[in-house]
């Protein structure tokens, strides 16, 4: 399980390359409520509890937005019989953080069997959200007996082919792209070549300071074939981005906060708001896992991203749900 | 006479009670095949159970999802395909021509399994 990990000061590293000791101190705290920003190479990271000493006011930027993922309405079995609460706690830890988003981002798996009567609770839900635009990116769960079409409908508006988008917000590049279609047997997440053409288009003209995220369901690198936890032609899109000094790339799927960074590219994965899954290879299937009740909410998850304009990379910081 | 007309009486009977007694099963000739033989798939953690099946042509293999997640049962070739399966939903499918069935969870795509039909 999680170990917990104290809410204490960490260390700033004033050397000129990125300290491996702290770096790796961060990566594991990201799972907890730690932030880790990156100012010119160097990697400074603070604490919750010393951001809030702060007033909000070190990671506040000019662009703060939230994502949640797999909130799995509908599922109802013993890891979670309550998935309407949990992302109701979600919602309310969202309205609850200092630094108010502007917008949500939902990576995906909204519904769990895509019936009309989950999505549209999902929608109820998102309601009692302070920032009132939501921005989608379908799951494998999205989309099942119909290719999409429903999800479409309800999410797609302005979407291309199987429903990637972009937009622009304060100067950042939003990348919406959909990996859960078509999937081959014996295979991981595919984003295929119509998406792919789209996609380099799309960046062509951007200057390459131009901070970017892209976000999509399933992770955008490989984190665990044997289950499918991968995308087969996610290197094609990154090649698009390798201009770019600041390239985020959130995602979803696997249940579990997870980071990786390479060079001027940091993944992250969130935690579902709804239940969690085992970690790569620790158990026989990557099902829900269940824990003891009164644990879950610390297992289930958002995601808090800030954009300092100047600043690198954007703050991801993720938070549980108690 | 007595006799003549007991004897015909005793054929009659033994005639209707053989009608009676091939009636029902001739008719059962006509109207049904003989009983279709079906095989079970168990899908559950993430696989299918077991992952090579070999039946016989005319068999309906029966998929029961016996796990906590929804799966789905789609041929690689387009043969067949279910809708979602949800914990303890069944999806059927006769094999009425011999082959190599190859199929997968379009949900999870590293499930995979196969039926060979001889």
């Amino acid at each position: 399980m999680a170990e917990k990990k104290k809410d204490e000061l960490l260390h700033d590293h004033n050397n000129d390359g990125i300290d491996r000791r702290g770096f790796l101190k961060c990566m594991a705290w990201a799972g907890t409520g730690a932030l880790c920003i990156m100012q010119g190479g160097v990697l400074k990271s603070y604490s919750l509890s010393q951001m809030s000493q702060m007033g909000g006011k070190a990671p506040a930027g000019e662009l703060s937005f939230a994502q949640i993922s797999d909130s799995h309405m509908g599922f109802n079995k013993p890891a979670n019989p309550d998935v309407v609460g949990t992302l109701k706690a979600a919602i309310d830890k969202i309205n609850g953080l200092s630094t108010k988003p502007e917008f949500l981002l939902h990576t995906g798996d909204i519904s769990h069997l895509s019936k009309p009567e989950e999505f549209d609770t999902v929608d109820q839900i998102l309601k009692g959200a302070m920032a009132k635009q939501v921005f989608f990116v379908p799951g494998e769960h999205d989309m099942l007996n119909d290719d999409g079409k429903q999800y479409l409908e309800r999410y797609g508006k302005g979407s291309k082919g199987a429903g990637w988008y972009s937009f622009d917000q304060k100067g950042v590049h939003f990348i919406g792209l959909v990996n859960v279609l078509n999937l081959k047997a014996g295979g991981l997440g595919t984003l295929g070549h119509e998406q792919l053409e789209w996609m380099e288009d799309d960046v062509k003209h951007l200057k390459s300071s131009t901070p970017v995220v892209v976000f999509a369901h399933i992770p955008l690198w490989t984190v665990y074939p044997e289950w499918g936890w991968g995308t087969e032609d996610s290197a094609q899109a990154l090649a698009y981005l390798k201009k770019f000094g600041s390239v985020t790339v959130l995602n979803g799927h696997i249940h579990q906060t997870m980071q990786k960074v390479e060079g001027n590219v940091t993944f992250h994965t969130a935690a579902s708001t709804a239940f969690p899954q085992p970690q790569p290879g620790k158990a026989d299937s990557p099902g829900p896992m269940k824990v003891p009740a009164e644990q879950l909410k610390s297992v289930l998850g958002i995601t808090d991203v800030n954009y300092v304009r100047g600043q690198h990379a954007l703050a991801v910081v993720d938070s549980t749900l108690g | 006479m007595k006799v003549h007309v007991g004897m015909a009486g005793l054929l009659v009977a033994m005639v209707a009670v053989t009608v009676l007694l091939a009636g029902p099963r001739s008719v059962a000739a006509k109207a049904q095949q003989p009983a279709a033989a079906t095989a079970e798939v168990k899908v559950d953690n993430f696989s299918f159970g077991p992952g090579t099946l070999t039946v016989a042509v005319g068999t309906t293999v029966v998929w029961t999802n016996h796990d906590d997640i929804p799966h789905t049962v789609v041929s690689t070739e387009g043969v067949f395909k279910s809708k979602v399966l949800d914990t303890d939903e069944k999806f059927s499918y006769a094999f009425t021509k011999a082959g190599t069935f190859p199929y997968f969870c379009s949900i999870h795509p590293k499930m995979t399994g196969k039926i060979v039909v001889q």
